[in-house]
């Protein structure tokens, strides 16, 4: 952000080529250099966070590789997650994860893409300020509601539909599904934000063309905006990666290699928060292993931020 | 471009080209049909959100069918019922039925005698009688199905007694937690829950200020402030269980003399671990930190430029400038921004489930080095139980929570609205 720069210093002449340049400046009192000491620190107080993510996370998690039970090749391809007998293979937690996340997004991208366009293409003004409060709501709920939705309204609307036998108490369909509700709030403003960017020409040039309402915004306005609608997914993929609550409740309490939706599989963050909501000794390999998930959660996550972090600065540059 | 481009003729003489007229049609149709599509995608939202509340409000009432360890009939005398039971008559029932140890702490509690009538009643039903919920239904079952409950209940839990409950009542508010759903209240989580995000609002809204102020109003376009911005905006995206991780191997452990209060010699050397109120209310402010910084950078932006100029042009300096014309300008938009994060905290479980672990609290927290339970986790511990009762509790505790929640946001609208009008 460019600095607002007063010029409040004055070359002036005093006689002959002689110049003296007068400061008009009132001096910087000591207080006020500490109150910007102070500012200062505050902002940096965001740095100390993250250094104490990866500090934390990643010592934890170093001393959970080092044990001689476990190794970095095993966490990566075991298909078995049991810390009683020494299993540490991370991939039944994450197909889980990704399973539940995948769920999400196949609910939340063509809703929210619809959503969007229709709030950004078709709604009246009046429409749009009634419909965007109530979607924000939607967003603002607790997730550990709605995980408790999920189990009692969702599980059962499931089981009734395909049969008790096959869909579980807990399953990650259910987890997936409300999970897609929860993030189709996040996905649809970004994606209205990125379409409203579009210039007003564009979509004049099209009309002027002859295209109707709908050829202009799924053939001009969507792919003017892309790179905007690509960032909003990514966020709101990496949004599902890493919310703990609604699979807590409803996905299931334990690790399960399956791709069957119908089946409890427990996730990453699902695991997370059962083993630490137990009691477990610090000096345990479990409460070691939590870190290492967890450390691999934040870099995921943060990957996905970034990707979308950068695609959303180099889109901005497009139009302004 | 070199030369005039052809136009092909026939299709200025031709006019009325069929093709081309079913081909607008076509295209019409689906543009109609599409616009219908994206109405009814918008109202998914709607309905879900609407879906939602009604689930939850169903679950706070319904039939219950309760059974007693010993029938009501067998403690009371002959020919009355619970309700015209006097003190003095529960006074003589409970030293009869209860043993010597427990009635003496209940008088030391409140003398029997001296409590009103429905709080005697209260105590023959829990401490004598104790019921049990065998099973439970929602409002729409109760009243669709009530037959075939009836039939089930005789069925299957013939001593029981079908009633119809009400699970959200005042005493649910004002109770502490107890194992027993018929019995529990939430006055232990809601006051947890108070505690902390006063924690966290007078951790997170100086730090989440000042950042914002230095971001927008002192730091220049150097190496540092790029890194913390692009940092801001990564914690942002952090998923809040990160932060549980983050509290728990630094203020709980860490950090656990000044967390547990051992330092300051508040606590019980024995029993003193860092898993505190405190160490709960730092980590949500960390949490919510960054939201605060976002939302007040805009807030600060939104101020015009020419404000500024003018109060530089008078001589103030950057500090008194921004202390004394930006910053009032920008309060209205910084509380709305800082109350919407706060009412996240509210909400939020997974990192507080990390930091509190095995809570269970049926004792009110009374300081910061306090043990705690809040709200969503209590809901969250409720919902993973498996008897019926446990689910209609977690839906009134959802209930009291989204209620608090709705207040929250009202007040950040009401904040907004009041300052707007006077400042702007």
């Amino acid at each position: 952000m460019a600095q607002r720069q007063l010029t409040n210093s004055f070359p002036i002449e005093i006689g002959e080529g002689n110049r003296k340049v007068l400061d008009l400046r009132k001096r910087t009192k000591l207080h006020e250099r500490i109150i910007q000491g102070l500012l200062f620190i505050c902002g940096a107080i965001s740095i100390f966070t993250t250094i104490g993510i990866v500090v934390y996370l990643g010592e934890e998690a170093l001393r959970f590789f080092t044990l001689p039970e476990v190794t970095l090749l095993e966490f990566f391809t075991g298909t078995v997650w049991q810390p009683q007998i020494d299993e540490f293979g991370i991939l039944p937690l994450l197909t889980a994860t990704l399973m539940t996340t995948m769920i999400a997004m196949l609910v939340a991208i063509p809703l929210g893409m619809f959503v969007a366009i229709y709030l950004s293409e078709y709604a009246s003004p009046k429409v749009r300020s009634t419909i965007k409060p109530t979607l924000e709501i939607l967003a603002g709920i607790p997730t550990v509601v709605l995980g408790y939705f999920a189990l009692t309204w969702v599980t059962p609307i499931l089981r009734g539909v395909f049969g008790e036998n096959t869909v579980q108490i807990y399953n990650t369909a259910s987890a997936g599904l409300v999970m897609g509700i929860l993030i189709l709030p996040l996905i649809s403003s970004m994606v209205e934000d990125a379409l409203s960017a579009v210039p007003i020409s564009l979509r004049e040039g099209a009309y002027g063309l002859g295209a109707t309402k709908f050829e202009v915004a799924t053939q001009i306005v969507v792919p003017a905006a892309l790179s905007g609608i690509t960032a909003a997914l990514i966020l709101g993929m990496s949004r599902a990666f890493g919310e703990a609550m609604i699979v807590a409740i409803a996905a299931g309490a334990g690790p399960n290699f399956t791709l069957n939706p119908f089946e409890g599989a427990e996730t990453m963050t699902g695991h997370i928060v059962r083993i630490s909501g137990g009691d477990i000794s610090y000096e345990s390999v479990e409460y070691k292993s939590l870190f290492a998930i967890a450390l691999f959660l934040f870099l995921v996550t943060l990957f996905l931020n970034l990707i979308s972090q950068r695609i959303i600065a180099r889109y901005r540059e497009e139009y302004d | 471009m070199n030369g005039t481009p052809t136009i092909p003729d026939q299709n200025l003489e031709e006019p009325a080209n069929p093709q081309f007229e079913t081909n607008v049609k076509n295209r019409n149709r689906k543009g109609a049909t599409w616009r219908y599509i994206f109405l009814l995608s918008t109202v998914v939202g709607i309905i879900a959100l609407s879906v939602l509340v009604l689930t939850i409000i169903d679950d706070t009432y319904g039939l219950a069918a309760i059974e007693y360890k010993v029938p009501l009939s067998e403690i009371l005398p002959p020919g009355k019922t619970i309700d015209e039971i006097t003190c003095q008559e529960a006074d003589v029932i409970l030293q009869e039925n209860v043993s010597k140890n427990r009635y003496r702490t209940l008088q030391n509690e409140q003398p029997i005698t001296e409590r009103t009538q429905e709080e005697c009643a209260n105590l023959i039903v829990y401490e004598i009688a104790k019921p049990v919920a065998r099973a439970t239904w929602s409002l729409s079952a109760s009243l669709l199905n009530s037959e075939e409950i009836q039939a089930y209940t005789t069925e299957k839990y013939p001593e029981a007694e079908l009633v119809f409950k009400k699970w959200l009542t005042k005493e649910f508010i004002t109770s502490p937690q107890s194992d027993d759903p018929l019995t529990a209240g939430i006055i232990t989580a809601i006051l947890g829950s108070l505690w902390i995000i006063v924690i966290v609002i007078i951790v997170a809204f100086p730090i989440g200020v000042g950042a914002a102020i230095y971001l927008e109003e002192y730091a220049n376009d150097n190496m540092i402030n790029r890194v913390i911005r692009t940092n801001i905006n990564n914690l942002a995206g952090v998923p809040s269980i990160i932060y549980g991780m983050l509290g728990l191997a630094f203020f709980v452990r860490v950090l656990e003399p000044v967390t547990s209060g051992a330092i300051f010699g508040f606590s019980d050397p024995g029993t003193a671990n860092g898993r505190t109120i405190l160490a709960a209310g730092l980590t949500l402010a960390l949490l919510i930190v960054p939201v605060i910084i976002i939302n007040g950078q805009e807030a600060i932006r939104a101020v015009p430029a020419s404000l500024r100029q003018a109060s530089y042009g008078l001589g103030a300096t950057q500090w008194q400038t921004i202390w004394h014309h930006v910053l009032p300008n920008a309060i209205p938009g910084i509380l709305t921004g800082t109350i919407l994060s706060v009412a996240r905290a509210f909400g939020e479980t997974a990192p507080l489930v990390v930091i509190g672990a095995a809570t269970y609290i049926t004792f009110n927290p009374e300081s910061v080095f306090s043990k705690f339970t809040t709200l969503p986790i209590q809901i969250y511990q409720w919902t993973a139980r498996p008897q019926d009762a446990f689910g209609n509790i977690a839906a009134s505790a959802i209930i009291v929570l989204l209620v608090l929640l709705v207040a929250l946001n009202a007040t950040a609208i009401y904040l907004r609205n009041r300052y707007s009008r006077r400042l702007v």
